[in-house]
């Protein structure tokens, strides 16, 4: 694993950037655990300074340090989006593994759902979640939610993996010896699957994060717990951009960029990596 | 032909699916919650004003015969569809006593020419230089729209339409940032109006064109990286085929057609990317429709918007899936 992160590194140039970035993020979020102050709290400081030594990200016209409080953001939706890619990678890998080996009726079936979800308009469904539940829409609710809307276009693409695999000589030497199906799906089929499963996690996050955002953002989310997109909102709700605040607007939007462009960066390596043919000509084989 | 008939059929029975199924599920999802329709209207009339109690009894009373709600799920379920296939969906909360479908049917020419525009350009242009780029590799002006491409591609609708908002309304204002057209114009056929309507679409345009150019030009660009190692292009090219038609004939060609597989397969993305979109630079559309009739808990239209939505989406896909077979003639033969 390690010598596998320290090739990525020397030759491709992309999962360099993007880990780094991804990585500076982890650690900024990290901060929090040590934060001195509690991100719940309003008007503990003087509000509107602008970015200085004391107050480096400045505070916002709640009174908060946006230092501090945007690694309590960054925490939060990092952790949203790991729960929503974890839950929705288990259905689309059961999903996908169940539909390529067994395959007749039950891929039938499981694809025709498939279908049915990929067409469906996220957004106007979670905006109806919301509208329904209202405050009971927790993080924890979301995250399922999400998962659950989230699994379809990985599950087809380790459905066609393991199509393949199938009809591959193991397969039928793994039947013959007695292995159980389940047995073969998830100890023989599995690990083949799981490169595709880690770049799709990346993307799966990226999307779940930018959802989440969106969401907070219009006010659709619990906006008391301080994640990027309540961030953004309270900052909107301030007019923090007419007021002059700039750099509660803009100092989020810089790190969430850098945050979408690290996964991104690693998801497009990961999928260059997971192809032989372009990996050998990165290397100059 | 036959072929292309029972695939027709087979995928339109996959659209009623997915439109039955869409549509019961919005409708159990706001049936199932806590929270009664009619509690919420009486509450929002009621904050504005003092009523007598008997008033606010007789408007519950009034509210409840109007929903059905005192009726059981099954009924309602039923009533439901059947108001839905005459297209009356209750009147509106927000802006009542207007009918919910006609605040849908006003708002939906703006997000269907608004989403049109910017998806069809968008995947033309994204797969056209993702092409060239794929097949010159070597181009520097292609090369640098590749890293922006990549730059862009990945941050949300939000953010990015946000980012259009500050530079163009706050940095250097030249563009409308809000509204379908200026107040100063009277709707109809003029080319005041017209010229209008298209300065203000500018911007909630560009904003879906941005995001959405890296995706197709990424995609095209691996898809065409591949093809271009096939025997029947070095055949070409040895053959002495200028090189335009052989990108344009047979390796665009070539790699189109899982290009429009992915349309189908984002659309339901896109128009969540409207509905922001619109939310940001205020555009009279169904998104700011939705948000709109949430904000105001307005039972009837937000289940008339997202009716509606899933109809659409699910509708455009349907029509995108049918044009893949006419793409590729290989399907067409079997």
């Amino acid at each position: 694993m390690l010598t596998i992160i320290k090739d990525l590194f020397k030759y491709n140039r992309e999962f360099a950037v993007g880990f780094t970035l991804v990585g500076l993020i982890v650690v900024f979020s990290i901060l929090s655990f040590f934060s001195p102050v509690d991100p719940t709290l309003l008007y503990v400081e003087i509000p509107d300074l602008a970015p200085s030594a004391d107050y480096w990200f400045g505070t916002n016209s709640r009174g908060q340090d946006m230092f501090w409080q945007l690694t309590f953001a960054f925490r939060n939706s990092l952790t949203f989006g790991l729960m929503v890619v974890a839950l929705s990678r288990v259905i689309s890998i059961t999903v996908g593994l169940l539909s390529g080996y067994v395959g007749g009726w039950l891929d039938r079936g499981l694809m025709f759902v498939n279908d049915i979800f990929v067409s469906l308009p996220i957004f106007p469904i979670l905006v109806l979640f919301y509208f329904a539940l209202r405050s009971d829409l927790n993080t924890y609710n979301l995250a399922l939610l999400m998962a659950f809307l989230g699994w379809p276009f990985d599950a087809r693409l380790i459905r066609s993996i393991a199509l393949g695999l199938r009809h591959r000589e193991f397969t039928r030497h793994a039947v013959f010896s007695g292995m159980s199906p389940r047995k073969i799906m998830f100890e023989e089929h599995l690990p083949y699957v799981m490169p595709v499963v880690f770049s799709t996690a990346m993307a799966n996050m990226i999307w779940a994060i930018g959802l989440e955002v969106t969401l907070a953002v219009l006010g659709f989310t619990n906006i008391n717990i301080p994640t990027v997109g309540t961030m953004l909102y309270w900052a909107n709700n301030h007019s923090a951009m007419v007021v002059g605040v700039w750099w509660w607007l803009v100092i989020p939007v810089i790190i969430i960029i850098m945050l979408f462009l690290g996964l991104f960066l690693l998801t497009v390596s990961l999928n260059e990596f997971i192809d032989p043919r372009s990996r050998l000509r990165r290397m100059g084989g | 032909m036959r072929a292309y008939l029972f695939f027709t059929l087979k995928r339109a029975g996959q659209l009623l699916a997915v439109i039955f199924f869409g549509i019961s599920a919005a409708f159990f999802i706001t049936h199932l919650s806590p929270i009664d329709p009619v509690d919420q209207a009486v509450r929002r009339v009621t904050s504005r004003s003092n009523f007598s109690p008997a008033a606010v009894e007789s408007m519950r009373a009034a509210l409840t015969e109007l929903y059905g709600t005192d009726q059981p799920l099954g009924t309602q379920f039923v009533s439901f569809w059947s108001r839905l296939f005459r297209g009356d969906l209750g009147p509106s909360l927000i802006a009542f006593p207007t009918p919910a479908m006609d605040l849908v049917s006003r708002a939906l020419p703006w997000t269907v020419g608004l989403l049109l525009t910017a998806v069809i350009f968008t995947w033309l242009v994204g797969n056209i230089l993702g092409g060239l780029a794929g097949y010159y590799q070597n181009n520097r002006f292609l090369k640098a729209f590749g890293v922006v491409a990549m730059g862009l591609q990945p941050i949300p609708y939000y953010i990015v339409a946000f980012i259009l908002l500050i530079i163009f309304g706050f940095l250097w204002p030249v563009l409308p940032i809000s509204g379908g057209y200026a107040m100063n114009v009277t709707p109809g056929w003029n080319i005041a109006y017209i010229l209008s309507v298209l300065r203000h679409a500018i911007l909630p345009a560009m904003s879906l064109v941005l995001v959405g150019m890296g995706l197709w030009f990424l995609g095209m660009r691996a898809l065409v990286s591949n093809v271009v190692t096939e025997d029947y292009v070095r055949y070409a090219e040895v053959g002495g085929v200028n090189s335009r038609k052989i990108v344009g004939m047979y390796v665009i060609r070539n790699a189109i057609i899982p290009q429009l597989t992915a349309l189908a397969m984002v659309l339901g993305g896109i128009f969540s990317g409207t509905v922001i979109t619109e939310q940001v630079f205020s555009y009279p559309g169904l998104g700011s429709l939705l948000i709109d009739a949430v904000n105001g808990g307005d039972y009837s239209l937000v289940l008339a918007v997202t009716s509606v939505a899933i109809t659409a989406v699910a509708g455009a896909i349907f029509i995108v899936d049918l044009l893949y077979p006419i793409l590729d003639p290989r399907i067409r033969v079997e």
